[in-house]
Parts: C-alpha cells; sequence; structure tokens
C-alpha cells in the first residue's frame, strides 16, 4: 500500500510539476511585451503625433483635441464594425472575404426601404428601423449562404465569399441603378450626425446632452459633437461582441473550431451550425456598418464599401487575431482600428503625403504578424523544453 | 465471471473486397485493462471505429451493457459512455484545461429566464479540479492553454475528461506514442488507476512492453482476423510477436 501511495505523489509531482518556469526572464518580457505591444505602440503613436504636430506647427495645431478624437471614432466605426465579425470568423479559422460589398449592399438595400417606407407614409422613426432590418436582413442572408456553403458543401471560405462578393457587388450595382440612392427624408441626416453630447468652446459654453443647441455662423464651429449615434451603436456593437466572444457558449466554440476543428466535431459541438451562424453574424456587422453609412450621408451608395475589407482585416490582424485560427480579441480589434484611424489622421495632419499611409500600414501589419509569431516560438519552446 | 460490458459477436467489416475485420468475437470485462493488438493494417481500428460508431459493421453484433447497440455516429457511442481516446486527443490546443474537460457541454449561467445564457467558468474550474484530483493529476495552473502542456500532461486531461462525463469504457489508442519514457510511464500509470476506479480499458497498441505494464488480457489480430485471446500472465514477448506476424494462429489448430 505504501508502495502505491508513494509512486501515486510521485506521479502527480512528475504530473504536474514540469511546466511552469520553463521560462527565462528574457522570454517572460517579450511574452508580456507581444500581448501587450498594440496598447503600447497606440499610446506611443499619439505621444509621437502630439509632440511632432505641435512642433512642426509652431504649437498652432494640436493633435489631442476633442474634435479630432471623435474624427477619429467617426472614421473607424466602418471598419471597425466590419472587423468585429471578421475577428469571429477568423479566431474560427475561417475569413470573410465578402463584408466590404455586403456593407454596399446594405447601404444601399437600408436607402431604398427608408425612401419607399418614407414615401408610403411611414413615420421618420419607424422608416429609419425598416431600413435597419433590410440592411441588416439583406446582409444576414448573404452571410447564410456563404456559411451554408462553405460548412455543407465544404468549399474554402475564401472562395467562396470572394464569389459571393462579386455576386452581392452586381446586384448593388443592379439595385441602385448604378447610381447614389438619394431622395432620403432629410430627418435621417440628423440620425447619422446628431450626437449624444455637445461642447460649445467660448463663452457661454458647456456641455448640452442629447440635445443640439441652435446655432449660426461663428458660434457653429465652436460646437464640438462628442459620440454621434453612429459611433454609440458601434460601441454598443463592441460591447455585445466582448460579452459573446469571452463570456458565452458561442465565444467559447469559435475559439475551439479555430484551435482544433476535428476536437470541436468530436465533442459534439454543431461545428456545421456554429460555421453558419459565424458568416452570418459577420455579414450582419457589416449589415449594420452600411446602415449607419446611409444615415451618415443621407444616401445609399453601392461602393461605400469596397476600400473597407482590406483595412478591416489589418485592423483585426495588428488587433493580435491569427489567420491561422484559434487566438485574438474583440478589443484587439478595437485596438487594430484605432491605430490604423491614428496613423492616418496623424499623418495627414504631419501634411505627409497621402500615399505614405499605405506604406506605414502595411509595415505595421507585416510588423504586428513577427511579434505574434516571437510569441508562438517562445510558447513553442517552452512546450519542448 | 461478471457480465461482459462490451461483447462483439461475429463481426465483419469489408472495404470493398477488402475483407478488414473477419468474424471476431471478442468480450471486454468491467475493472479490467485489455490490450488489443497486431501489426499495422491487421484490423485493430476497424474493429474499434466499428464498436465507437465511426464505422458500421456488415456483419454481426456488438452488445454494451447487455443491450444490442447500433451507432451511426461517435456521438452516439459516447453518449453511452464509450469514449474513445485518439492519438490526436481531440482537445482544442488553444483553450485552457477546464474549458476542454467541458468542451461541448459547457455549464451555464441563466439570467432573465434563459435569455441570456452565460459560461459558467467558475463551476467548471471547481468541477474540472475535482475530476483531475480524483485521478490524482496537479496542475499548478489550470489556466494555461493546452498547447503549453506537455504530451502527457494532455493525455491526463482527455482521461481525465473521460472520466468525469463518466466513461463506462475507455477506447485508447496508442496513447504511449511519441512521449518520452518517463511521461509513458504517467500515462500507464494513470490506465492503471482508471481500471482501479471500475472503468475497463481497451488499449490499442503495438508497443509490446506497456502490454506487459497494463493489460490484464490481450487479443491480438491478424489480417482481420482475431488469432488469439489470452491472460497476460500466460504469454511472452516471443509468442504474441509471433502471433503478430501471423506465425501462430489458435484458430487455426482447431
Amino acid at each position: 500500500m505504501d508502495r502505491v501511495a508513494d509512486s501515486d505523489t510521485r506521479l502527480a509531482e512528475r504530473l504536474g510539476g514540469d511546466i511552469s518556469g520553463a521560462r527565462t526572464p528574457g522570454q517572460h518580457f517579450i511574452l508580456t511585451l507581444s500581448r501587450l505591444w498594440a496598447w503600447v505602440f497606440l499610446a506611443l503613436l499619439i505621444v509621437v503625433f502630439v509632440i511632432s504636430i505641435s512642433m512642426t506647427s509652431g504649437g498652432s495645431v494640436s493633435f489631442l483635441t476633442l474634435r479630432n478624437s471623435q474624427n477619429i471614432l467617426v472614421a473607424i466605426t466602418p471598419v471597425l464594425l466590419l472587423g468585429l465579425g471578421q475577428t469571429f470568423v477568423i479566431i474560427a479559422a475561417g475569413i470573410d472575404l465578402s463584408v466590404g460589398w455586403v456593407m454596399s449592399l446594405a447601404s444601399v438595400l437600408s436607402a431604398l426601404a427608408i425612401r419607399a417606407a418614407f414615401n408610403a407614409g411611414a413615420p421618420l422613426f419607424l422608416s429609419a428601423i425598416l431600413g435597419f432590418l433590410a440592411a441588416v436582413g439583406g446582409a444576414a442572408v448573404v452571410g447564410l449562404f456563404n456559411g451554408a456553403i462553405i460548412a455543407k458543401l465544404k468549399v474554402p471560405a475564401f472562395i467562396v465569399t470572394l464569389g459571393s462578393g462579386f455576386i452581392v457587388r452586381g446586384i448593388s450595382l443592379l439595385m441602385s441603378e448604378n447610381t447614389t440612392v438619394i431622395g432620403l427624408p432629410p430627418g435621417i441626416r440628423d440620425y447619422g450626425n446628431n450626437a449624444l453630447l455637445y461642447y460649445l468652446h467660448g463663452e457661454g459654453g458647456g456641455f448640452y446632452f442629447l440635445d443640439r443647441p441652435e446655432l449660426t455662423g461663428e458660434a457653429l464651429r465652436r460646437l464640438d459633437p462628442i459620440f454621434p449615434w453612429p459611433v454609440v451603436i458601434t460601441a454598443i456593437v463592441v460591447g455585445i461582441a466582448i460579452f459573446v466572444l469571452r463570456k458565452t457558449q458561442f465565444g467559447r466554440h469559435t475559439y475551439a473550431l479555430g484551435g482544433n476543428m476535428e476536437a470541436a466535431r468530436r465533442t459534439g459541438i454543431p461545428v456545421d451550425r456554429h460555421i453558419i451562424m459565424l458568416y452570418i453574424l459577420s455579414a450582419s456587422t457589416a449589415g449594420i456598418a452600411g446602415f449607419l453609412s446611409t444615415l451618415r450621408f443621407t444616401a445609399g451608395s453601392a461602393v461605400i464599401g469596397d476600400a473597407l475589407l482590406l483595412q478591416s482585416i489589418a485592423a483585426v490582424i495588428i488587433g493580435g487575431v491569427s489567420l491561422f485560427g484559434g487566438a485574438g480579441t474583440v478589443i484587439g480589434t478595437v485596438i487594430g482600428a484605432l491605430i490604423i484611424a491614428v496613423l492616418t489622421t496623424g499623418l495627414v495632419m504631419l501634411n505627409v503625403e497621402a500615399f505614405w499611409q499605405f506604406i506605414v500600414v502595411g509595415a505595421v501589419v507585416i510588423i504586428a504578424v513577427l511579434i505574434d509569431q516571437s510569441r508562438d516560438l517562445i510558447i513553442g519552446r517552452a512546450r519542448s523544453s | 465471471m461478471a457480465d461482459p460490458i462490451l461483447s462483439v459477436r461475429s463481426l465483419s467489416k469489408r472495404f470493398g473486397g477488402l475483407v478488414a475485420v473477419n468474424q471476431v468475437s471478442w468480450d471486454v470485462y468491467p475493472g479490467e485493462v485489455v490490450a488489443l493488438l497486431g501489426d499495422n493494417g491487421a484490423g485493430k481500428s476497424t474493429l474499434i471505429k466499428c464498436i465507437s460508431g465511426v464505422y458500421q459493421a456488415d456483419e454481426g453484433e456488438v452488445y454494451f451493457r447487455g443491450e444490442r447497440t447500433y451507432f451511426t455516429r461517435p456521438i452516439d457511442a459516447l453518449a453511452k459512455g464509450i469514449e474513445t481516446i485518439y492519438q490526436d486527443l481531440a482537445l482544442a490546443q488553444n483553450l485552457d484545461v477546464p474549458a476542454n474537460i467541458f468542451l461541448g457541454r459547457e455549464m451555464k449561467l441563466r439570467y432573465f429566464g434563459g435569455l441570456i445564457r452565460m459560461l459558467d467558468e467558475g463551476r467548471m474550474r471547481k468541477e474540472a479540479k475535482t475530476a483531475l484530483d480524483s485521478l490524482q493529476i496537479h496542475f499548478p495552473n489550470l489556466s494555461q492553454p493546452i498547447e503549453s502542456l506537455s504530451g502527457g500532461q494532455r493525455q491526463a486531461v482527455a482521461i481525465a475528461r473521460a472520466v468525469y462525463w463518466d466513461a463506462r469504457l475507455m477506447i485508447m489508442d496508442e496513447p504511449t506514442n511519441n512521449l518520452g519514457v518517463p511521461e509513458q510511464h504517467k500515462v500507464l500509470e494513470l490506465i492503471r488507476r482508471l481500471r482501479d476506479q471500475g472503468v475497463p480499458v481497451i488499449l490499442i497498441t503495438h508497443t509490446l512492453p506497456d502490454v506487459f505494464a497494463v493489460a490484464d488480457r490481450l487479443m491480438v489480430m491478424h489480417r482481420g482476423r482475431k488469432v488469439t485471446e489470452k491472460r497476460t500472465a500466460d504469454t511472452t514477448t516471443e509468442e504474441l510477436v509471433q502471433y503478430m506476424v501471423g506465425a501462430r494462429d489458435d484458430t487455426r489448430m482447431q
């Protein structure tokens, strides 16, 4: 008996004892840095731009203004929304190349729906709701199509979503008759551009909550909207996405699919259904982006999202989502989108020629992946030792 | 002897003209470790897959706990308590130990009449720890992803998962492959411990030292047929090798 008990303790030691402490302090430092580098990089970027913009303009222009921060937030809204769905899909080892075009389709669909509803006598708010449903519903149909073909017919996601992207683009151009969908009720403009808060600088200034002060002329230029509605809606979607990915079974299964698809299948996770849900989700966040762009520009455009696909994937990758699946966070994607927007805005304010933006963003994407790989290398080393 | 927990009767499986499993009858009893031996292509894996629902037998019957079974999918066998641990372990490398033990069967907290369902991480962690403790497996940190664990530790997680989900029969496919020697010993000790807890284990292997280390009985297949079935104590390595290469065959003598 003693012998058995003794061997049990030794087994316990051997099973448990040899995994911690396998890393040197240097490796530990690189590991921590690789997890946090995006935050650090974003902070450094802001510091660099604050200093350099202030210096080059002789102190007359500042990077850290309320208006500038709001411009950046508004600018990242569509990229971020596309990136949110993409984050889920890529964590599950898929990819959705159709999101930019789905956003364009949603923009056209929502504009057509809002116009038709309003002209048929529906109140403004109801028209907007119908526009939202048309945008997200239409997008979800595309997602269902993508997901069903990927899951059931086993066609690679890259091919399916590329093909459906082209189809969607054709449909958008047909539906919009190759022109911007205009003639929306003017009130829509307020939904897309009014804000949660306003701040009036200078004399008689202060905060205005939910209520845009009536101003004219010079005073109007002293008014800064804070958190325009598209930003608020995006923030809510971000919050939901964080919750779903971190706290729910859906999120857990998303990671499991990216970690080991076969294991997911064997443990009884409904893999096919989950894949279909992921592509519906991805298309739906693109649908929301299309709807918001319609509100913001008071028009539907069949080309509005075309250029955003690659930006959204760049944001996702800078944010640390692994293209091989299994790793990534929503917050990472938010940081990734912010890095791109801060870079772009900062370079513009420094009067750097616009083409440099592409070169810098491209370099950052590659650096992000290199940092991720250095982390994998360290984990791999710890594993084999 | 008690009734067999698993009873295979005259099972055959063909792939086109190839008879992968040929009229095999075999019993596994509660509380024993049985080794299933054979060279590559002997039909071991096919037989096991017919038991665990991956394949469907062309002829013959499988009885599990006295009941005739007819699994069309692996998940059905799993639901009845037949747990197969394959070489690739079916673990998600990127998730931690509790997440893997509860993979596909997560515990949830329900709010607003089930409208919002959150993962119950605290309870899963506690239950996972209990399951690991029952097998005397100790990890300093349960939150590490599986990919940072050693091969033996991964085996331990897979076994703990099976035990937690009330496995009635554990099938292990070459569990000591690709492991270092000390890790092999750990896994063999875990197999003994499983048997001591009353979970019968089928050990598919062609590592003969493993057989002598843990198996109570063994069965050898050669070219789809069962060529012998013995108590481990009644045989030797030399004899088993002869069975495995086809030089000996108990069925031919009759």
